[in-house]
């Protein structure tokens, strides 16, 4: 197997946009995954594994050239791990990396997602992630939070092999 | 009449089908309260961030009735 990153499935999001994009039936022949997205969204969309909605915390390092600030969160998804761009023709960039997701420890993860539409809007978020179940992640959902996730937004799973 | 029911999109990393479907009804109740949480929650954050910008000012027009220069107040206030 090569060591990758290999892309396992894509999908760009077309007219209309949608509720939520999900990957399902994730092989569990890699050791790491690393989702790649591209959002534009009205609302802060969010991520959940499995279809679970517990076992969630995260801590996030913000910043936007003017202040910076620290958070600590936890409940029924990951908030912060990823990110979208409110206004139209602008997409937030976010890297959210999966070490050992088919173990059976409970799964830490790692997410930078960034924020610039050439407007006043400008963030950087680095957020250290817990999903404290023990199952291998076999879907991994991203929901617009009750809007959508708009027209030409993308998402990019890749999977990694140590061997 | 155009279909305005929420979508969702779901890739099946194994066989690559892509299913584009209309959300359930149970989705559907939870993405319309998902929306009612956003909004609440940015109502809120957007509160507390003009409740601290007031005490600023507040703080700031204290510092300078004192007598601070304002040199003086943005040290201390920003």
């Amino acid at each position: 197997m090569t060591k990758g990153p290999t892309l396992i499935a894509s999908n760009t999001v077309g007219s209309g946009g949608v509720a939520s994009v999900t990957f399902s039936s994730i092989p569990a022949t890699y050791t790491d995954l690393l989702l790649k997205a591209s959002i534009n969204s009205v609302n802060s969309p969010y991520l959940q594994f499995n279809g679970s909605s517990s076992g969630y915390s995260e801590k996030l390092l913000y910043g936007n050239g003017a202040s910076t600030s620290s958070a600590s969160a936890s409940g029924s998804y990951f908030n912060w791990a990823i990110n979208g761009y409110p206004t139209a023709n602008d997409f937030a960039s976010n890297d959210i990396y999966i070490p050992n997701y088919a173990s059976s420890n409970y799964k830490s993860l790692s997410s930078d997602n960034v924020q610039e539409g050439n407007t006043s809007l400008v963030s950087l978020d680095l957020d250290a992630c817990l999903w404290s179940n023990t199952a291998a992640i076999t879907s991994i959902s991203v929901s617009g939070n009750g809007a959508n996730i708009n027209q030409y937004s993308t998402f990019y799973l890749y999977g990694i092999s140590n061997s | 009449m155009a279909d305005t029911t929420p979508q969702a999109v779901e890739v099946n990393c194994e066989t690559g089908e892509v299913i584009t479907r209309d959300l359930t009804a149970e989705e559907i109740a939870a993405n319309e309260k998902a929306a009612a949480d956003f909004a609440a929650k940015a109502k809120a954050d957007a509160d507390a961030k003009a409740a601290a910008d007031a005490a600023k000012a507040s703080a700031q027009a204290k510092l300078a009735a004192l007598g601070l220069t304002a040199a003086e107040v943005a040290a201390l206030v920003g």
